[in-house]
Formats: C-alpha cells, sequence, structure tokens
C-alpha cells in the first residue's frame, strides 16, 4: 500500500449509455514502469483521462502520489506529467519556447526554468534544435520533445497515452532507451500502448485491458509462463523412444513428430523443465543432438486472454498514422 | 514538485497565455501586416469615397451658431476605429477552437491554472491587438485628413488617445470574452465562423459607424441603443472630436452623462461575457 503511487479503486466512466471503463482496480508502485496494454477502444485512454484530470471522475477513487483526483485535481496536476497521444506541440513555436511555455504554466522560477530547460534539452539530445519550430522537426524529435515537456516540473509520475504510436521501428527503440533512462532517475512511468512488444520490452509490469475491464495483471515474463504454453523442439538419436519418454512426464502434452525431431508444448516454466526432460532423454540411453525452446510472445498472451487477435486492428485504425498537430 | 507542494504561488497563468499569443501575434508577419492594413484600407477606400458623396449631399446644411462642422471622413474615422476593434475581437476567440482541435487545449487545461486565466489571457493578447490597430488608424486617419484632436493641447491629446483606449479596451475584452465562450462550445471552426458572421452584420448595421441613428425606424433605434458598438462610438467621438459637433447635417451633443452611462454599458456588457465564458471554460471538457 505504501509504495503504491497511483491507485485505483472501482472506477467506471460512462459516456452517455456507453460504458468505456468497468470497475477498473489496480496500483501502480513507486518507480515501476506500468503498462496498460488493450486494442483501440477498450478504454486505456479514458483511464488515462481521467487520471490526469481531464475528465472528471464519475464513478471510484483514484490517487496520484498522495492526492485524490476529486477533491485535490490541481494538486494531482502539480504532481505528474503528460505526453498525449496525438502531438499537442503548437507548429510555430521553437523547441525552447514550447519548454518555457510548459515551465510558465507550472509556476517555476525563472532560473530553475532555464536550468531545467537545458537539461532536458541535453536528455533527449534537442540540444541543436533549440531554436527550430517544431514543424521542422521529425517525428521522433517532436515525440522527444514532449517527453522533455512532459519532465520539466520533475514529476513524480510521467503519463504517456500511446507513446510511440506512428514511430519507425528505430525511432521507438531509441524512445524506450530514453523511458528508461527516465525511469532510472526515479519518476514512475504509466503508458497505454496497443503494441505488444512496447508492453513487452518496456514495462515492469502490465494490465491488459479490453471492454474496458482489466483482464490479467503480471510481469511479462509472469503472463507468459503463465499460460502454460512453452513449445519445445528436441532432436536425438531414437524419436520412437523420445516420443515414449515424453508421453509419461505429466507436464507435457501435443507431442507431434516433425522432420527429424520431436514437437511438444509444456505446461509449466520450459526453461526450468529442460534440463530434466533431457537427463530423463539421456538415461534410456538415447543422445540428444539439438533443443530448442520458444517462450509464447505478448501476441500469444493477448489472444489467449481476450481471444481475438490484436495487431490487425491497430493496423487498420492507424496505418494512416498520426500527426495532429499545428 | 513534491517537494514544495504546501506552496501554493501567486498565479500567472494569464500572463503566460498572453505570452504566447503575442508571440504567435508577431511571428505571422502576414497575419500581422494585414490586420494592420485592412482597416487603413477601410479608410482609404470606403471613407474618401463615401465622404465625397456625403460632403456634397450635406453641403447646403447650415449648422447653427456656434457648432462646429466635421467632414464625413472624420465622422466615419470613429467608426472605423470601432468596426475594427468589433472584427478583430469576435475572430479573436478562434484561437482557442484551433488550441482545442488540435489538442494544444489539452496542455492548459490538464495544468493547474484556473481556466479563467486562459479567457483573461487571450482577452488581453486581444486588447493589445485591438489597441495596436487603433493607433494605426487614428496615425493613417491624421494623415489622410481626418479631423481628429483639432485644436487640442499635447495634453489634451495625450487625455482623449488615452480615454480612446480605455473605451476601446472594455469593448475588445467584451468580444473577446463572447468569441471566446462560442469557441469553446463549438466543435468545428465553419460553425464558429457562421455565428460569428451573424453576430456581426446586425451589429455594425444597427450601430452609429457610417451613418447616425436618429432617423431609424423604432426597432432598429432600439436595438441601435442596447448596441455596445454604438456606444464605443460614443466615446471615441466624444475623445476625438468633442462633445458638440455637426456632421452629416446632424447635431451631435455628447454631455459627460451620456459618455459615462456609455462606459458602463461597455463595462457590464464586459462583466456578463467574462461571467459567461467562466462558466463555459468551466464546464469544457477537452481530451
Amino acid at each position: 500500500m505504501s509504495d503504491a503511487i497511483i491507485e485505483v479503486r472501482n472506477l467506471s466512466h460512462a459516456y452517455g449509455d456507453v460504458l468505456a471503463v468497468d470497475n477498473i482496480s489496480f496500483s501502480v508502485n513507486r518507480g515501476e514502469i506500468f503498462a496498460f496494454l488493450g486494442p483501440n477502444g477498450a478504454g486505456k485512454s479514458t483511464v488515462i483521462n481521467v487520471l490526469i484530470t481531464l475528465l472528471s471522475i464519475q464513478a471510484g477513487e483514484v490517487s496520484i502520489a498522495g492526492h485524490d483526483v476529486r477533491t485535490a485535481p490541481d494538486m494531482v496536476r502539480r504532481a505528474i506529467g503528460i505526453v498525449f497521444q496525438e502531438v499537442t506541440l503548437d507548429r510555430d513555436m521553437t523547441v525552447r519556447e514550447i519548454l518555457e511555455f510548459h515551465g510558465r504554466l507550472y509556476n517555476l522560477p525563472r532560473e530553475e526554468r532555464r536550468a531545467r530547460i537545458e537539461e532536458l534539452l541535453a536528455l533527449v539530445e534537442l540540444e541543436a534544435k533549440r531554436d527550430a519550430r517544431t514543424k521542422e522537426l521529425s517525428g521522433g524529435m517532436k515525440r522527444r520533445l514532449e517527453i522533455a515537456r512532459g519532465l520539466m516540473t520533475r514529476p513524480q509520475v510521467l503519463f504517456l497515452d500511446e507513446p510511440t504510436i506512428g514511430l519507425d521501428p528505430q525511432t521507438r527503440i531509441r524512445m524506450w532507451d530514453y523511458l528508461r533512462e527516465v525511469n532510472r532517475t526515479g519518476t514512475t512511468i504509466f503508458l497505454t500502448t496497443h503494441y505488444m512488444d512496447e508492453a513487452d520490452h518496456l514495462s515492469n509490469r502490465i494490465s491488459i485491458i479490453d471492454n474496458g475491464r482489466i483482464i490479467v495483471t503480471g510481469t511479462p515474463l509472469a503472463l507468459k509462463n503463465g499460460l502454460g504454453e512453452d513449445v519445445m523442439y528436441m532432436e536425438t538419436s531414437d524419436t520412437a523412444g523420445t516420443e515414449d519418454v515424453l508421453r509419461n512426464l505429466a507436464y507435457v502434452r501435443d507431442v507431434r513428430q516433425k522432420r527429424n525431431g520431436t514437437v511438444f508444448t509444456v505446461t509449466e516454466d520450459g526453461t526450468r523443465l529442460l534440463p530434466a526432460i533431457m537427463d530423463d532423454v539421456r538415461q534410456r540411453g538415447i543422445a540428444v543432438t539439438a533443443v530448442n525452446l520458444k517462450k509464447p510472445s505478448m501476441d500469444d498472451v493477448f489472444v489467449h486472454y481476450t481471444g481475438r487477435d490484436l495487431r490487425d486492428e491497430g493496423a487498420r485504425k492507424w496505418g494512416a498514422g498520426r500527426g495532429r498537430s499545428r | 514538485m513534491g517537494g514544495r507542494a504546501g506552496e501554493i504561488p501567486v498565479n500567472v497563468g494569464f500572463a503566460t497565455v498572453y505570452w504566447r499569443d503575442m508571440l504567435r501575434f508577431f511571428r505571422f508577419k502576414t497575419l500581422l501586416v494585414s490586420s494592420l492594413v485592412q482597416p487603413a484600407l477601410w479608410m482609404a477606400f470606403f471613407g474618401v469615397a463615401m465622404s465625397s458623396n456625403f460632403d456634397r449631399l450635406s453641403a447646403g446644411v447650415m449648422p447653427g451658431a456656434g457648432i462646429e462642422q466635421i467632414g464625413y471622413l472624420t465622422f466615419m474615422g470613429a467608426g472605423v476605429i470601432a468596426m475594427t476593434t468589433l472584427f478583430t475581437s469576435l475572430f479573436g476567440g478562434v484561437v482557442i477552437l484551433f488550441d482545442k482541435n488540435w489538442g494544444l487545449m489539452r496542455e492548459l487545461f490538464a495544468s493547474p491554472i484556473p481556466r479563467t486565466h486562459i479567457v483573461l489571457g487571450i482577452g488581453l493578447s486581444g486588447v493589445t491587438k485591438a489597441w495596436i490597430q487603433s493607433i494605426i488608424i487614428m496615425i493613417f486617419g491624421l494623415i489622410i485628413g481626418v479631423q481628429f484632436f483639432a485644436g487640442y493641447t499635447p495634453v489634451d491629446i495625450a487625455i482623449a488617445v488615452l480615454g480612446i483606449l480605455i473605451f476601446v479596451g472594455t469593448f475588445a475584452l467584451g468580444f473577446l470574452f463572447l468569441s471566446a465562450t462560442i469557441a469553446v462550445s463549438m466543435e468545428s471552426p465553419e460553425g464558429l465562423q457562421g455565428i460569428i458572421t451573424l453576430l456581426t452584420l446586425p451589429i455594425f448595421f444597427t450601430s452609429n459607424a457610417l451613418y447616425p441613428t436618429t432617423a431609424f425606424p423604432p426597432f432598429l433605434q432600439a436595438l441601435a441603443v442596447v448596441n455596445p458598438l454604438t456606444h464605443l462610438i460614443n466615446g471615441i467621438r466624444f475623445f476625438a472630436i468633442g462633445s458638440s459637433f455637426s456632421a452629416i447635417g446632424i447635431e451631435f451633443v455628447y454631455t459627460p452623462q451620456i459618455i459615462l452611462t456609455s462606459y458602463l454599458v461597455l463595462l457590464g456588457f464586459c462583466v456578463g461575457t467574462f461571467l459567461l465564458s467562466r462558466w463555459a471554460f468551466n464546464r469544457a471538457e477537452v481530451t
């Protein structure tokens, strides 16, 4: 309890008759990177908009950095930084002016403002662009500038709504590095994403959200292991004998022959079972010549829990890219 | 800012909003130049063309003894200042709709600054623009023959300009608040454009900007009396021309009571639209 920086209990939110968020509870620990993973329309943005006080809370309790969003929204605002889903940069202001404007909005004293701008421009490597107007920046640079802006006020929590939408793969990986760096310096990160790999590689913990509800929460590893669907491949000197050994193991199922080897699924963490399985096979006097182990991906986890594939929808809706800016 | 959580600094959010809007005003050179040239063009073309007609029509009319007669160009000079202020102010809220539609308003709405400071910041930047325009029109007008401040001492002129700017500023604030209210409640720029155009025409043509309202039918005259533009023009003519003069064959007398009443109407309008905008901004949700 005491190290939870975001505490959400029984949060619901409706637009007219449409229930977008349905009785959600979760907490985020101080210092972690926490991801909401779900398809578009799952309710992720609604949750984040309630948390950052853009939507007024309808039902439930939300506390951020010890402040209630219902009774002390201004204190919440001072404790958080935000990177919105679409680019929200004035096209005709310079990089430095964007940060200056934000610092003034939050009443940072002049000296602190100047020092902080230099510090953040260095962090996101935009020093050379300080006097460029934002319309001249690449998509990745815009995102970095928005991250810098979100950090101007040294927030305890940084909220990011779909932080790498529309960015190319290399830029996305760089962006994750920046976010890890930000996290290392002590900022808790809450992000929403519909990218499996982003949730998988970047976050400490993930909540999968679908139809306004949290389906499951856990570390990426625990979620993947929890499926019990590690797939193994083994080549041996005696394929039939190997199959016989495997069929007698309780945690093995779906044994199939494939070319020169045997494919099977284990219901527990395969990395821990594999040595014992190999020992069993060798005890029969069978030589093991090759093994392979495939863990379920985040996609498998998602399909398992929601019963559908998220990538198709994502690609369709976001294929045109984002880029609302002026 | 956790360490200083208990500290509530003096909020100057409106100054920040003002700073950004002025930054943009001076950055867009075409916008800057066109907003300054447009009123000058009104004076140069409409003013000169109309005054040559009106002055000929009213040439035979003799004013009463001791009443100063002024040309049409001088008469409508005040109207052009007022009209420009009206247009600039009514369109001043458009920036709010753009900020809202482009997502930029979210940064402001999610920040600790009170919503009213957004309106105040936009309002003050609009007033600044209206003042710059008014001064340009006065200077340009004097060059092409508008008889403002005739026979005034430098001190009189300073007081007169100050009085005009106070009237213009109060009027501009009122319409900027109104414009901001409409903008924050609208979804599309086309809708906003429509509403503003719908407002502009009756306000402009039921005022005394281009002609006296005394010959209006009673219905229009009633509109003219409640029209803030009429009261702004009363103020400008009082300060720029004098308390009694004759133009287009009609005698105008502005007593201090009339001018004070006109100012109070503008002030009341301004307070009313401010309250309206505060209500609209506090209930607005931007996501």
